[in-house]
C-alpha cells in the first residue's frame, strides 16, 4: 500500500476537473432541492396536514439505497445528468423540508403576533421576520445535505458524470491504492471546507446572534 | 372613538362562549382597562379590535368606521398594539424595530430616522440604542421600545396587553409613571388588558370588569367602582382595602382643608391661646395672606405679648395639593401633631386632617 507519489504529481489537471465536475453537482442538487423543499414547506406551513404524508414521503426516498435509486432512473433517462440529480435532490428533500419547518415554527409566537397586529402581510411576515429568524435551523440543514450530498455524488461516477467518484472506482478496478485513496480524500476535503465556508455564511447572515453571545 | 355593539365570540371547541353579547364604548383619549379573571375574554375582546381574532357576531367600530370595512392589515397599521411577550423581532435592531410601521406605510428614511429618535426620546432610552439587538436590552428598556414601536405611525387608537405584567415590580412602576405621562400628553384612545385590579385603578379613565365568558358586571370610573360596586362579584374582585385603593385615586384637592391653627404674626398670644384651645392642640403656626412661616410649641409664648419676633420651626409634614390621599394618610398619621400643612407649589392652602380624609372615603 505504498503511496505513488509521481501519479499524484501528474495528476493535478484531472484533480481540478473532478473538483469542477463534484462541485457543480452538488450545487445543483441542493439549489434545486432547496427550491423544491422549500415549495413543500409552504405547503406544509400553509396547511398543516399536509406535513406528516410530505415527510412520510421524502423520508421513504432517503431510506432507498443510492445504487438503486441511481439504477431506477436509467431506463427513463439514460446515464445523464438528470438521472443524476434526480436522486441526488431526493435526499436532500427530508432534511431540507424538516429544517425550514422546523426553523419556521420556531419563531416565537409573541414576535409572529406582533408582527400581524402591527399590519405587515403575511408576505412580510415569511420574507421579514420568519425566514430570517429562521435561517440558523435553516442553513443547518443545508449543511447537512451539502455533506451527504458530496459523499453521494462519489456514486454518480458510476452513470458516467465525473466527480472524485472517477478515482475511486478507476482505483478498485485497476487495484491502485494512490487514486482510490486520492478520490476518497478529496471528497472528505470538500466536504469540509463547504461545511466550513457554509457556517461562515451563517455567522455573516446572523449578525444578532452574534451580538448576543458577546453580552 | 372605540365602539363594540353585541359582540361576541364562540369557539367550535369551546361549549360557552368567550365573550358574550359585549357592548362598549370608549371615548377619544380615554384609557379604558378590560380586567377579570383568567378566561374572562378580556385577551380576546382585545383581539377582536384589530382583527387577529375575528367576532362571531356583533360589531366593531374605530373612529366611526365599521373594522370590516377595510383589510386586516390596512386596519392594524392604524392601530399600535403591544403585548406581554412584547414580540421585538430579534434580528432587527432598535430602530429597525420602532420604525416597523412607518415602514410598511412607505415613509421615506429621513422622515422614518426623525421619527425614531423622537421616540427613543419619548420614552427615555439612549439614542445609542438605535443600533442594539434587542438581546442587548433589559426586560424594561425593551417594553418601552414595544411602546414606542406601537407608538411609532402615531396610531389614534392603541391596544396593550398586560404590557408591563412580565417586569419586576419596580420596572412595572416605572413603566406605569411613563405611560401615564405620555398620556398625559398623547391623549390616545387606548384600550389596556390587566388581570391586576391595583394597576386597572391606577392607570384606567373607565375599568370594564369582566366575568367569565365575557360578561361586563360593571363598566365605570375607577373612583366609582370602588364607590359603588355593582355587584358581589365586582366586589369580590375589587378585595379588600377598597377604602384603601380609592384614597389612592383621590387628590388633596378633592377635599376641603381647614384653616387651622394659624395666626398672622401681629396677633395677640391671647388670640394665640384661644385658637391652640379651640383646635385642642400645644402649638400655634404663624403666616397669612398664602403664606406659612412655620410654628412654636404653645410654651414658647410666655412672657410675650405677640407673635412676632419668634423664633419659628419649620414644618415637618407637609403635602403638595396634587398628592394622593394615600400619601396625606400616611404623612398625618405619622406625623407628632396629626396633621399636615398642605401647599400649592408656596402658597399655604390649610391643614388636612385624618377626619377629613376618613370623610373622603365614605363620600
Amino acid at each position: 500500500m505504498n503511496i505513488d507519489w509521481e501519479w499524484i504529481g501528474t495528476h493535478f489537471d484531472d484533480m481540478w476537473t473532478a473538483t469542477a465536475e463534484h462541485l457543480a453537482l452538488t450545487v445543483l442538487a441542493v439549489g434545486v432541492g432547496l427550491v423544491v423543499a422549500m415549495a413543500l414547506s409552504l405547503v406544509a406551513l400553509r396547511w398543516r396536514p399536509a406535513y406528516a404524508p410530505i415527510t412520510w414521503f421524502t423520508g421513504i426516498l432517503y431510506t432507498i439505497p443510492s445504487l438503486a435509486l441511481f439504477t431506477f432512473f436509467i431506463p427513463f433517462f439514460g446515464l445523464s445528468l438528470i438521472t443524476a440529480e434526480i436522486a441526488l435532490v431526493s435526499y436532500t428533500l427530508l432534511i431540507l423540508i424538516r429544517n425550514i419547518v422546523a426553523g419556521i415554527e420556531g419563531v416565537p409566537d409573541a414576535v409572529v403576533e406582533s408582527a400581524r397586529g402591527m399590519g405587515m402581510t403575511e408576505r412580510n411576515l415569511f420574507l421579514g421576520v420568519q425566514l430570517p429568524l429562521a435561517l440558523p435551523v435553516i442553513i443547518a440543514g443545508i449543511r447537512i445535505a451539502t455533506v451527504s450530498t458530496i459523499g453521494l455524488v462519489t456514486v454518480t461516477a458510476l452513470i458516467g458524470q465525473g466527480g472524485y467518484g472517477v478515482f475511486i472506482l478507476r482505483g478498485i478496478r485497476r487495484q491502485f491504492f494512490t487514486e482510490t485513496l486520492t478520490g476518497t480524500l478529496l471528497s472528505v476535503a470538500l466536504a469540509v471546507v463547504a461545511d466550513l465556508l457554509l457556517v461562515a455564511a451563517e455567522r455573516r447572515a446572523t449578525p444578532w446572534a452574534r451580538r448576543r453571545e458577546a453580552v | 372613538m372605540i365602539r363594540l355593539v353585541g359582540v361576541s365570540k364562540v369557539y367550535a371547541s369551546g361549549d360557552r362562549p368567550a365573550v358574550d353579547g359585549l357592548s362598549l364604548d370608549v371615548a377619544e383619549g380615554d384609557i379604558a382597562v378590560l380586567v377579570g379573571p383568567s378566561g374572562c375574554g378580556k385577551t380576546t375582546t382585545l383581539k377582536m379590535i384589530n382583527r387577529l381574532i375575528e367576532p362571531s357576531s356583533g360589531t366593531i367600530e374605530v373612529a366611526g368606521r365599521d373594522i370590516t370595512s377595510m383589510s386586516p392589515s390596512q386596519l392594524r397599521r392604524s392601530i399600535g398594539y403591544v403585548i406581554q411577550q412584547i414580540g421585538l423581532f430579534p434580528h432587527r435592531t432598535i430602530a429597525e424595530n420602532i420604525a416597523t410601521v412607518p415602514r410598511l406605510l412607505g415613509w421615506n428614511a429621513g422622515r422614518i430616522s426623525r421619527r425614531v429618535d423622537e421616540l427613543l426620546e419619548m420614552v427615555d432610552l439612549d439614542l445609542a440604542m438605535r443600533t442594539r439587538y434587542p438581546a442587548e436590552l433589559s426586560g424594561g428598556q425593551r417594553q418601552r421600545v414595544g411602546v414606542a414601536r406601537a407608538l411609532a405611525a402615531d396610531p389614534q387608537v392603541m391596544l396593550m396587553d398586560e404590557p408591563f405584567g412580565a417586569v419586576d415590580p419596580i420596572a412595572r412602576g416605572r413603566l406605569q409613571d411613563l405611560f401615564l405621562e405620555l398620556q398625559q400628553r398623547l391623549r390616545k384612545t387606548i384600550v389596556f388588558v390587566t388581570h391586576d385590579i391595583a394597576e386597572a385603578i391606577r392607570l384606567g379613565d373607565r375599568i370594564a370588569i369582566l366575568n367569565v365568558g365575557g360578561i361586563l358586571e360593571q363598566y365605570d370610573t375607577p373612583a366609582d367602582t370602588l364607590r359603588q360596586p355593582a355587584n358581589d362579584f365586582v366586589v369580590d374582585f375589587l378585595g379588600s382595602e377598597r377604602g384603601l385603593k380609592r384614597l389612592s385615586l383621590l387628590v388633596i384637592g378633592t377635599v376641603p382643608l381647614e384653616h387651622g391653627p394659624v395666626l398672622a404674626e401681629t396677633a395677640t398670644v391671647d388670640e394665640a391661646r384661644r385658637v391652640m384651645a379651640d383646635h385642642g392642640v400645644d402649638w400655634i403656626g404663624v403666616g397669612g395672606d398664602g403664606r406659612l412661616d412655620g410654628w412654636v410649641p404653645a410654651a414658647d409664648l410666655d412672657g410675650r405679648h405677640d407673635l412676632s419676633g419668634l423664633s419659628l420651626r419649620r414644618f415637618q409634614s407637609w403635602l403638595t395639593v396634587d398628592a394622593s390621599l394615600i400619601d396625606a394618610l400616611d404623612v398625618v398619621v405619622t406625623s407628632r401633631t396629626s396633621v399636615a400643612a398642605v401647599f400649592d407649589g408656596d402658597r399655604y392652602l390649610g391643614m388636612l386632617t385624618a377626619e377629613a380624609i376618613a370623610r373622603a372615603i365614605v363620600q
